[in-house]
Parts: C-alpha cells; structure tokens; sequence
C-alpha cells in the first residue's frame, strides 16, 4: 500500500506561519507512530488566512485543514487525520476542528476561474513529471509545431494585455519583435514586483515556475529569440530558489538549451537579481540594469521591442502575462479570450491584501466588482470595522472609495473612474486609517525610489511631502492642498516615467474623495 | 585586521567575484552580488579594481553601487531584519510596528538602513516583501515574519540580541 500524500505548502506566506515546523512535525510524528507519510511541499493555494494550510489527499479529493500550527500536529494524527484509512474516507466525515473539507469545494476556492494559477498550490513546483501530468508542457509542444507567425496570432486572439500595469496589448509586442530582422533577440521577464499589495508573481514563481519558463520559451519560439532573462526582485529569496531549481532541471530534462525538445530551436534562460530599485519595475530602466547599469529610465522611442537589451529588440512583459501565454497555446486563444468583458479579455489573478479578513489571490475573469472581492472573498476588514476605501494598482493606483465599490475590475471602466487595474493589487483600508499620512507616504516613496533622471520627480516627490508634513501639521491646510494639486500637475504631465508620472493618482483620489480629512484637521 | 590585509580581502573578492561570474554581457551587477556575497558589503576600496577588471570608469561602478538600496557600503549587523513600509503593512498597523522597533533597539530607519551600535542587528526600511495578505511584515535574513504587533517585533528583536550562533533564533 502507497503512503497517504499530505500537502504542506512551500510558499513564503507558509513559511511565514511556521510551514517547515509543520512539516517536520508530521514526518516525525509519523514515525513515532509508524504511519507511512509521504509529505509533498507544494505552492500555496491562496487562502492565506488558513496557512499553514495542510492537505490530505484521500479518494474523494484532497481535503484541507488550516491554520495548522505545529503544535496541532499530534491532534490531527490522534484524531485520525493522517490514517491509512483516512485516504479511504470521505471529506464530509472529517469532523476535526480545522477541517474544512474538500479544498475544491471551499467557496472562495470553487469561485475562481483559475486558468494561470491552475497548478499553483496543486503539483509539487520543482517536479517536471507533476507538471507534466497536470497539463504542462502542452502550449509548448503545440507551439514547437507551429510557426511563429501563427504562435503570435494565437496571442494576439487571445486579447492578452500587459499584466504588469501598463496593459499594452502582448501580441501587439510580440509582434513588433518577430518583424525585426536581428542576429540576436531576446526575451525578458519583468520579476520586479515592487507593488505594494501584490505577490501573484511570488506565489507563481514559489509555486509554479515552469509556467514561467514554458511561457517564455515560447516567446521565444515566436520571435525568434534565443536567450530569456528573468529579472528578479532581492526580495524574493525563495522564489529565486524555486527559479533556479527549476531551470537547473528543465535544462537537464533537453527543454532550456540549444535545441529545444530536440526541435533544433534554441532557447535558455537565467535569472538575473536586482538590488532593491522599485524604478526597475519600469521597462526600459530595468534593461539599463540587465546591462549592468544605473536603473535610469531611457527615453522612448526606439521601443524596447526594436532596440531593447543590449540593443536589440526584446520582449519586455511581466511574469502573469507570459505565465497565461502556456493555456493560450494549449487551449487557443479564442478560449481565453471567452473570459472577460469588454476590452479586458481573459482572467486577473487578484491580491487581497491590507485590511481584510480573507487575504489571498483570487482569479477570475475581468468584471467582477470592488464589492464581491472585498466583501465575498475579502470578509470584509481583518479589524472589523467598515472598509473605507481600497488602492488598488499598487503605490501608484487611485484610493477608491466605498461609494464606489460596485465598480467593475475591468481596465476601461477603472480608468474612466480615474483609477486603474495596475497589477491587480487590492490593499483595503478601514475607517480608523490615516489618509493624509498616505498621501504623504506616496509621495515619500516617489522620494524615495525616483531615478533622479527628471525634474518634476526627483524634486517634486520632495516638495510634496514638505507640503503633506504641513498639511498633516495643520498649518494652512487649503493653500497647501491648492499649491500641491499643481504640483501635482507638473508632475504628471512632466516626468519622463511612470514612477514620477503617476504618484499623482493616489494624492490627487484621497484629495478628490476625502477632502474633509485633509483641510486644517490636526493628526 | 591591518589594513593592508584589507585591501589584499578587497582585492582577493573582487577577483574572485568576476571570475564566478564570467564572461557575459553587462555583468557589473551580478559581480557586486557576489562581491557584496563574499564581504558583506561593497566597500569604497572595491570600485578601483572592479573598474579595472570590468574595463569601466570608477564613476560608472560608483554610480551604479550607490543607485541601489540593495549594495551596502560598510557590513551589515548580525542580522538583518527587513521591516516593510509599504502600503499593505501601514494598513494594518506597520507603524506602530516600525515605531516600536526602532524604539527598542534605539535607533531611527529615517536615513536607510541603520544598526545597533553593538552590530548585532540592522534594521532596514523596504517597500514590500510581497506578503501583503498578512501585514504588517518582515524578513529576518531569509526568514519570513508577519502579522506582526508591537508586543512580536520586541519579542523577535530580544531573541535576535541573545542569539548566538547564526540560525538559532530562527
């Protein structure tokens, strides 16, 4: 008889709540009782309240249990979690305190529509043959048979659009570059995820890597690139772990090297760190970095896509965005395309972060509300008090208020209310925060992280936060915010990125729909 | 430590750095990792020899060390425990959090990173450790920490103190 597999998850969020101790716990106590256990470390699901969530696979499914705490461990095998029999027995009849039966059928789980996390939490990461049998591998060997032109296609049907922030259309990009003719293309991988609220790229990388790399390897296949860099945040120890395992064993499995899969067609791929430059986040200043350099953003044009690295043209997207290229090759890009709404085809994997009860990701298509995130999925605040607004994007996303919570999450309706989908972060606030010391703390981060390149960023940023510190004081609160809005102003329509660019559109929602929290209010 | 032994430390890593690194494209950064690896740090007496291995300027490798937050210029303590600031963490509480940690171990995050004036621990602002559904966050080496309260980040901070030997406050 085959040892009863238990799940006990990987990812940082995991760890953070003492994953490892759980995990030893079940192999020693196993042992002392003689039970054989076989413990898969895996990625996380995503229900990150419950880590550390520890699952059991039986006949009718896996079934999960969570917060396990170390210290829980001896419960659960003395109430019979982890018997032989357990594998037998069905979900319903767990019973313990911390069951909560078929992972599967846990609401906040059986609502996603997951299509780029669909092995994130589910296969052991590293493990080729567990990505294999869970569906890997299938857009790359659909891609390996056809040509380049039809594999850009493919994605540009598909209606894919930058994850990262920016939104721009991926085949478009793809296509740029597959229209060069150059000796040397390359593929890059924006892993820079400097987002506060967001860790969708942590979790896949942690938890899935070799979506990542068959994602980029099959840019590769179609514009003719030969090399990929994953640029990578300092940040993210484990993920840069899991990365180089799972390159390490791709490149001995005949997919990384100078034939891919034996088809003749070379592709390889290596992580590069950054160090703790949110700038780098930027396209063209995170190229300047690959290089070696100071991460000073370039001027625009020549696109990235005809003289990007080292000169030439490359693929610059985020890790979401070339993790949805593999479903796009295995299913078609009419498929993806078939979730969503409007312009914002396919599905966002969602962070729920801040204030909420139930963080975690959540995927679905584009069009679900503010509200069903936040209250459906969320629970509402982890304080319990009512939520009053929620950022979403990132440090440089809009505050949306309450009011407007029945807001679709769609790029287009977003941006028409002056806020934008970003990276897909949601940080919720409750009605005890501090708004002006946000305010003040995104300005402060400008400061912080400006490149110094131009002007209205390097010393706008500064000025900004002087006014904030008095508006924050008290002192002549209505002709501070006026002098800030134009500052504000300048700022926007004269920096030459996105980091000086866009501070103003957290400043300028909590000055729009709070204003009352600003003006001659001591904090 | 004389410092002539130093400068031989210095010069011994640096060489040793772009040699692991190899023969590749724009390596600067990938060589002051593993510089910053092998001494803790990138010191001021490693831009004269990075320039001349790498064939650059000495304002290029200076430019380029001191752009980001990452290269640390003298070692860091003991530890080093990384205290997020960004927005997720300040919903919850990262303040107070941040507030007290500097508080116990007498020293302020207002210019960067700053240690103990016993060198056991350093306390570095960051923006983001991507475990923003469970703020307010921290990373001590490799180790994750969250849901942090005033009361934890103390009782992290004492264990860090008396530890002796690298991995037993883990």
């Amino acid at each position: 008889m085959s040892a009863l597999k238990v799940y006990v998850p990987r990812d940082a969020a995991a760890l953070a709540k003492g994953a490892n101790a759980v995990a030893a716990a079940i192999v020693a106590e196993a042992a002392a009782r003689g039970v054989e256990v076989q413990v898969v470390r895996n990625g996380s699901r995503g229900l990150l309240w419950l880590e550390t969530f520890v699952e059991v696979a039986t006949n009718a499914g896996r079934v999960a249990y969570g917060p396990v705490k170390a210290a829980d461990v001896a419960g659960l095998f003395e109430a019979g979690v982890f018997s032989a029999s357990a594998a037998a027995t069905s979900a319903a009849e767990g019973g313990h305190a911390l069951c909560h039966g078929l992972t599967e059928a846990i609401p906040y789980f059986a609502k996603q529509q997951r299509l780029t996390f669909a092995r994130v939490g589910i296969t052991d990461p590293v493990c080729l043959e567990d990505y294999e049998a869970h569906g890997g591998l299938v857009g790359l060997r659909a891609a390996l048979a056809m040509v380049p032109a039809d594999i850009v296609q493919q994605v540009t049907d598909s209606g894919l659009r930058g994850r990262g922030g920016a939104a721009f259309p991926a085949g478009i990009k793809w296509k740029t570059v597959h229209d060069q003719q150059a000796p040397q293309k390359y593929i890059t991988c924006n892993a820079d995820e400097g987002d506060s609220g967001t860790f969708a790229d942590r979790m896949l990388m942690e938890g899935d890597p070799y979506t990542l790399l068959e994602g980029m390897t099959i840019a590769g296949l179609a514009t003719g690139a030969t090399h990929g860099y994953i640029y990578l945040r300092a940040e993210y120890p484990h993920a840069h772990l899991a990365l180089n395992e799972a390159i390490r064993r791709a490149r001995a499995a005949g997919w990384l090297g100078v034939s891919v899969y034996g088809s003749g067609r070379a592709f390889d791929i290596d992580v590069r760190l950054g160090a703790g430059a949110y700038i780098c986040g930027e396209e063209t200043s995170m190229l300047e970095s690959l290089e070696g350099r100071r991460g000073e953003v370039r001027v625009r044009p020549p696109l990235p896509a005809i003289k990007g690295l080292f000169g030439c043209p490359t693929v610059v997207n985020n890790v979401i965005t070339l993790a949805s290229v593999p479903v796009i090759l295995a299913k078609g890009g009419a498929y993806y395309r078939d979730f969503g709404t409007g312009r914002s085809r396919g599905t966002l994997p969602m962070q729920l972060a801040g204030n909420l009860a139930h963080g975690g990701l959540v995927e679905l298509a584009f069009g679900c509300t503010i509200r069903e995130l936040l209250e459906d999925f969320g629970g509402g605040s982890a304080t319990g008090r009512p939520l009053r607004t929620v950022q979403i994007g990132g440090p440089l996303g809009a505050y949306v208020p309450a009011a407007q919570f029945d807001l679709p999450m769609d790029y287009e309706a977003l941006a028409a209310a002056g806020a934008l989908v970003g990276h897909g972060g949601l940080v919720a606030f409750d009605d005890a925060a501090n708004l002006p010391r946000m305010a003040r703390h995104a300005l402060a981060f400008c400061a912080h992280e400006s490149c110094g390149k131009c002007t209205p960023c390097r010393i706008g940023s500064t000025r900004g936060v002087e006014l904030m510190d008095e508006v924050i004081a008290g002192q002549n609160g209505e002709a501070n915010v006026a002098l800030l809005t134009e500052l504000l102003d300048t700022m926007q329509y004269g920096s030459l990125c996105g980091l000086g660019g866009m501070t103003p559109f957290p400043v300028r929602s909590l000055l729009q729909h709070f204003p009352e929290d600003f003006l001659d209010v001591q904090h | 430590m004389s410092e002539h032994t130093q400068a031989t430390d210095v010069n011994a890593a640096v060489a040793a750095a772009v040699k692991e690194v190899g023969p590749q494209p724009g390596p600067l950064l990938e060589v002051l990792h593993a510089v910053q690896h092998r001494l803790g740090c990138v010191p001021e007496e490693a831009v004269a020899p990075l320039a001349a291995a790498l064939n650059l300027s000495r304002a290029e490798v200076h430019g380029t060390i001191t752009f980001y937050h990452h290269f640390r210029r003298t070692p860091a303590g003991r530890w080093v425990v990384q205290v997020c600031r960004a927005e997720s963490c300040l919903s919850m509480g990262g303040d107070a959090v941040a507030a007290h940690a500097e508080k116990y171990l007498g020293v302020s995050m207002d210019h960067g990173p700053v240690t103990t004036p016993c060198g056991r621990i350093t306390l570095e602002p960051v923006y983001c450790l991507g475990l923003c559904s469970q703020s307010p966050a921290a990373l001590v080496g490799d180790d994750p920490q969250v849901h942090l309260t005033p009361q934890s980040v103390e009782t992290l901070l004492a264990g860090l103190l008396a530890a002796d030997a690298i991995g037993s406050a883990a």
